[in-house]
């Protein structure tokens, strides 16, 4: 894979032309005006037009593109129109929130799905892997924000556990408020990942390198960890990466239910009021953040499995 | 290291295998009696089903549960069947190691060929970091794989399918084995290579003494590299001898028959006599020889019970009661 980083990191920039247009395009094909928006619909036609060029949105769309990419090289977001402070800023205190619950919702994911489906696909159709697979099914079909809610619900308010909302203050505070937005949304993850690890792991059970190795006298936790596991985890790392996408859109609905101040919610923000910088720079390091995770999954891949690099 | 009293090296007895499907118990293995000496290749032939398979992986105890083995596997005179897994541990791959038919299939194609080799050493040697890779890297000259010093950090996909093999043969050679269980480990690869293997096996059983079940379909591989054959028919043992004279004159109706469906390269356009009819699905043999509803030489006889592997001449076994019948009949036109 070292031998392929960079060209695979050159692959990074059209995809983020892309995204760039994407992002540039989509947010001007939303109705509603965002001079109209700011000043209410009482405007006078002046006004209007006086804001329209404070924005620049009176100008040619190509214009406005070339504008937007140009400042966009320079790290530039624009004013967020409702905070009247560079859109960067108003990310760069929110984003750390965010990451910090994707992360721990990722590491809850695996730290559920990995031994359990050990467990389910090493008792194939017993009690215990029917039992599994019931509760997985069960958090699997279920909605997040209703996770949240019965968590909130039961965990926060009446056994008083967790915090019912907000990120306290401090770092370790701040970990222990994101707990259970964190499960929340790991569950669902939890649950893609453990049906698809439990029937990899049975699959590979069955493949002839294990016998192989159980022919060569090794011990069982050894042809476990040594072969088992690490061929399981490429199909299973493959979907891991995809579902961070919507592991990271769900954070929008989850950052409500529970309060927390992450870019999630600041995106739904700005949505309402009518904060186009906002949205367009949230949405931007959301893709960038979802690309970037494409590539490490790439990367861990090719680490895993050599096959994928010749 | 050599089995010293004289008596075979292995020598199992009644071994039965049993396994676990979806519509019942099936027996795999109806009664295997075999005896491997020292040193010696032993060919174990037989159509698909026949049990060759499911043999080799009983000795080993290779079957998970709910397959269930029973019967006798002496190994150096200590009974198999009855240990704890841990101590069967102790001796897979240590002095006992198997090979199988599809390298591709059989090595584990995210780990260095290398690191397939030293896992072995690791589980039934003491020999240090070091020392295990120099050990990695001489087993892959030993089987002949060229480069071995560079070759050892290979992948399974980065090798040739002759040379997997051969690395597949240097990971079961890691420790040291007395007995090589090979599953059909030329079935995979095309003829010159099939011949290099079997020639690698043979150089191997002479330069380290060690002993060889190998498990095939062609006849024309036991006749090229066997000491001894035993055709399995139904999951058991029809037939067992000296490959020279159980090929001359078999004394088993379906070894006949065998005999006869191969295609002789030195006769032109004969037509080949394959036997008629499919083998026995398990489990449906019934009180009579399992090769009757097939056999030519079928008699009433043939009914009153599924014949006993008797010696039938000097060193041969025979379950068939019209061995002499047979021995009148020229096979090879």
């Amino acid at each position: 894979m070292l031998a392929r980083l960079p060209g695979r990191l050159l692959q990074m920039i059209p995809t983020f032309i892309l995204i760039g247009v994407v992002v540039f395009v989509l947010i001007r094909l939303l109705p509603g005006n965002p001079a109209a928006a700011l000043l209410g619909i009482h405007a006078t036609p002046e006004a209007l037009a006086r804001i329209n060029a404070q924005l620049g949105f009176n100008r040619p769309i190509w214009v406005q593109f070339l504008l937007f990419v140009g400042r966009l090289l320079h790290g530039d977001l624009g004013i967020s129109v409702s905070e009247r402070i560079p859109v960067t800023e108003v990310i760069a205190r929110r984003l750390p929130v965010t990451l910090a619950l994707v992360v721990m919702a990722a590491a809850f994911a695996l730290i559920l799905a990995l031994p359990l489906a050990f467990v389910a696909a090493l008792r194939q159709n017993r009690a215990s892997d029917v039992a599994l697979r019931g509760v997985f099914q069960v958090g699997l079909s279920t909605p997040v924000f209703y996770i949240g809610l019965l968590m909130l619900g039961f965990l926060g308010a009446q056994l008083h556990w967790f915090p019912v909302g907000g990120i306290g203050s401090g770092f370790w505070s701040g970990l222990y408020h994101l707990i259970l937005p964190a499960l929340t949304l790991g569950v669902g993850l939890a649950a893609i990942l453990m049906r698809s690890l439990r029937s990899t792991v049975i699959g590979v059970l069955r493949a002839e390198y294990v016998e192989f190795a159980r022919a060569k006298g090794i011990a069982p936790w050894r042809v476990l960890t040594g072969h088992v596991l690490r061929n399981s985890l490429i199909t299973t790392l493959a979907l891991f990466g995809l579902n961070i996408g919507t592991l990271l859109g769900n954070t929008v609905i989850v950052e409500n239910v529970f309060a927390v101040p992450g870019i999630g919610g600041l995106l739904v923000e700005a949505i309402f009021g009518r904060d186009y910088p906002v949205v367009q720079g949230v949405t931007l390091v959301l893709a960038v953040m979802v690309s970037i995770v494409f590539l490490l999954t790439d990367i861990a891949e090719s680490w895993l499995d050599p096959r994928l690099n010749s | 290291m050599m089995h010293d009293n004289g008596g075979p090296l292995l020598s199992i007895r009644a071994l039965r295998t049993t396994l676990a499907t979806e519509g019942g118990r099936v027996t795999v293995v109806d009664g295997v009696d075999l005896d491997v000496q020292p040193g010696e290749i032993l060919g174990l032939v037989g159509e698909s089903g026949s049990g060759k398979s499911m043999t080799l992986r009983s000795i080993l105890r290779l079957i998970r549960p709910p397959g269930q083995v029973t019967g006798q596997v002496l190994w150096r005179g200590r009974d198999l069947v009855p240990l704890r897994e841990a101590e069967m541990r102790a001796i897979r791959g240590r002095e006992i190691g198997m090979i199988f038919q599809e390298p591709m299939t059989a090595l584990n194609p995210v780990l260095s060929v290398g690191a397939q080799i030293l896992e072995n050493l690791a589980a039934h040697t003491d020999l240090g970091r070091a020392a295990r890779r120099a050990r990695a890297v001489e087993l892959l000259n030993l089987v002949g794989i060229p480069a071995p010093a560079q070759r050892v950090h290979d992948f399974p996909h980065q090798f040739s399918g002759g040379m997997r093999q051969r690395a597949m043969i240097a990971i079961a050679l890691a420790s040291n084995p007395t007995l090589l269980l090979a599953d059909e480990p030329t079935t995979a690869l095309d003829v010159t290579i099939q011949d290099q293997i079997l020639k690698l096996l043979q150089h191997l059983r002479e330069t380290l003494g060690m002993a060889v079940i190998l498990v095939t379909h062609d006849l024309g591989v036991v006749a090229q590299s066997c000491d001894r054959v035993a055709v399995l028919y139904a999951g058991r043992v029809a037939e067992y001898g000296a490959v020279g004279p159980v090929f001359a004159t078999p004394r088993h109706a379906y070894t006949l028959g065998l005999l006869r469906s191969v295609p002789d390269a030195r006769h032109a356009r004969q037509p080949l006599r394959p036997i008629a009819g499919a083998p026995p699905p398990p489990d449906t043999v019934g009180a009579t020889c399992a090769f009757m509803p097939r056999c030519g030489f079928a008699t009433a006889a043939c009914a009153a019970g599924r014949p006993p592997l008797v010696p039938a001449a000097e060193g041969r076994l025979s379950a068939c009661i019209h061995g002499d019948r047979l021995e009148a009949t020229e096979w090879a036109a």
